[in-house]
């Protein structure tokens, strides 16, 4: 049986803090998807994830937006450009920031139960 | 805050909406009516409060509060215009609904007549619950609206009366505008999601689509992306006139690239473009001379009609194998296909 997120959980687990969100957000997520690149975001992620990424141009929000991503986590609390903003808030991609590094980031959400791809059946 | 769409649409229903979509009818009583008689007319009809009408004018509303008021000054029978209340809040039939709301809000009433503003005689009666339930209503039908277009363009398909239909969306894609890249895969999604084409479909094209139009940035110097939609595939062709492709089957390896280390920068370049795109459709060729350009044709199955389901291969071409197991034909021709692509597709 799948557990879901709720987006609170989530964003304590990362100390994560809502860049963009105008009521977009989905409470439940099932999942994380953590790259750095972008055909790896969409070989192998399932809709409605969390992104994990250390990519902050505007073609993460496409990749997101193709692969069906829940929200963008930008990670080391890395600002993303003014164009990535501007395009996520067009397609209703919702960010969020956190300070951790991807290998804290992860680790925190596997110890708080999030599954991996994987394990959803 | 969280933006709720539905209430927003009860916002432009408000002011939508007349007086008149929502009043009904209701008893009169005349102001000879004796007040003994209220108690009865009030209760046979359900309601909490009558107008007084004579010669066809408005002179007031009796209601329990007044039928009480009367009880306890002692229940003197007299007529109905000696109690009603005479101090009168009316709405006119052609008032904006959020009148009514208004009114309802500043004077606590329970109802209001409605007056026709040219003749100035009574309509019929507001209730808070009539306000409600003509909202309720009016939603339901637009809600009613929204499903028949829907279904109208998620059968588009098979409504259109044609030996054989195609919906094709054409797209320039400039070359080098690495800022650019996914407009296009973007624009084809949208479309294949108003179409009412099923979300599991949508994504496979949707990842063909971008991940063979960030080649033609790249690579290409940009060219052309073709979809051609019928009934049972979606057909996504992207070609360009660039420098063309040495050895197409060294490309498809995983991890094979040929990326500058700027472009790998970026997060694209790791040479998962087009084992993507061959793990997302059914059926993919690529034609490319070195010198001569390069087209990619990749064939993502779906069945239009069924809320655009993905295609289901065995459905239509299994055939029943030994030991009742299902043998699946065309899993065979698409590998075939696909190791026929050194050869040069069938593009």
């Amino acid at each position: 049986m799948a557990k879901y997120f709720s987006v609170q959980d989530l964003l304590t687990t990362l100390e994560a803090e809502i860049l963009l969100d105008d009521g977009w957000i989905r409470d439940r997520i099932c999942c994380v998807c953590a790259s750095d690149l972008h055909s790896d975001i969409m070989a192998h992620s399932r809709p409605n994830s969390l992104l994990l990424t250390g990519l902050t141009t505007p073609q993460v929000i496409r990749t997101a937006e193709m692969a069906e991503m829940a929200a963008v986590c930008f990670i080391h609390g890395k600002m993303p450009h003014k164009e990535t903003i501007e395009l996520a808030r067009k397609n209703q991609m919702p960010l969020v920031i956190s300070p951790l590094s991807m290998y804290d980031a992860c680790g925190r959400l596997h110890a708080a139960g999030l599954p991996s791809r994987d394990d959803i059946s | 805050m969280k933006k709720l769409p539905h209430i927003h649409k009860v916002q432009e229903l408000v002011y939508e909406l007349k007086i008149r979509d929502a009043a009904h009818e209701t008893v009169t009583i005349s102001p000879e009516t004796m007040m003994s008689q209220v108690r009865q007319i009030l209760r046979s009809k359900k309601i909490t409060a009558a107008p007084v009408v004579g010669d066809n004018k408005l002179l007031g509303i009796v209601s329990v509060e007044d039928y009480i008021n009367w009880v306890q000054d002692g229940g003197e029978d007299v007529p109905v215009s000696q109690r009603m209340s005479r101090d009168l809040v009316t709405l006119f039939e052609d008032e904006a609904m959020v009148d009514a709301i208004k009114d309802f809000d500043r004077y606590k009433y329970y109802e209001f007549p409605v007056l026709s503003r040219s003749s100035g005689e009574l309509i019929g009666i507001v209730t808070r619950f009539d306000v409600i339930a003509s909202l309720l209503k009016a939603l339901d039908i637009d809600y009613y609206r929204k499903e028949i277009s829907q279904y109208q363009r998620t059968n588009f398909f098979q409504e259109t009366v044609s030996e054989s239909t195609f919906l094709t969306f054409n797209y320039t894609v400039a070359g080098g505008e690495i800022g650019r890249g996914g407009e296009v895969a973007s624009k084809l999604k949208k479309n294949l999601s108003y179409l009412g084409i099923h979300p599991e479909v949508i994504r496979r094209v949707a990842i063909v689509t971008y991940e063979a139009e960030m080649n033609l940035i790249i690579y290409g110097g940009g060219g052309q992306v073709k979809a051609d939609l019928d009934c049972q595939k979606i057909t996504v062709t992207v070609s360009d006139d660039g420098p063309g492709i040495d050895d197409v089957e060294k490309v498809m390896q995983p991890g094979f690239s040929t990326a500058p280390d700027w472009i790998r920068e970026l997060g694209f370049g790791a040479g998962m473009g087009l084992p993507n795109i061959k793990n997302n459709s059914e059926q993919l060729s690529i034609d490319s001379k070195p010198g001569k350009g390069t087209r990619l044709k990749a064939i993502i199955l779906w069945r239009c009609g069924r809320d655009g389901e993905p295609g289901d291969e065995s459905e239509t071409v299994a055939v029943p194998g030994k030991d009742g197991e299902v043998a699946d034909e065309t899993k065979e021709s698409v590998g075939g296909l696909i190791s026929d692509l050194g050869a040069g597709g069938d593009a």
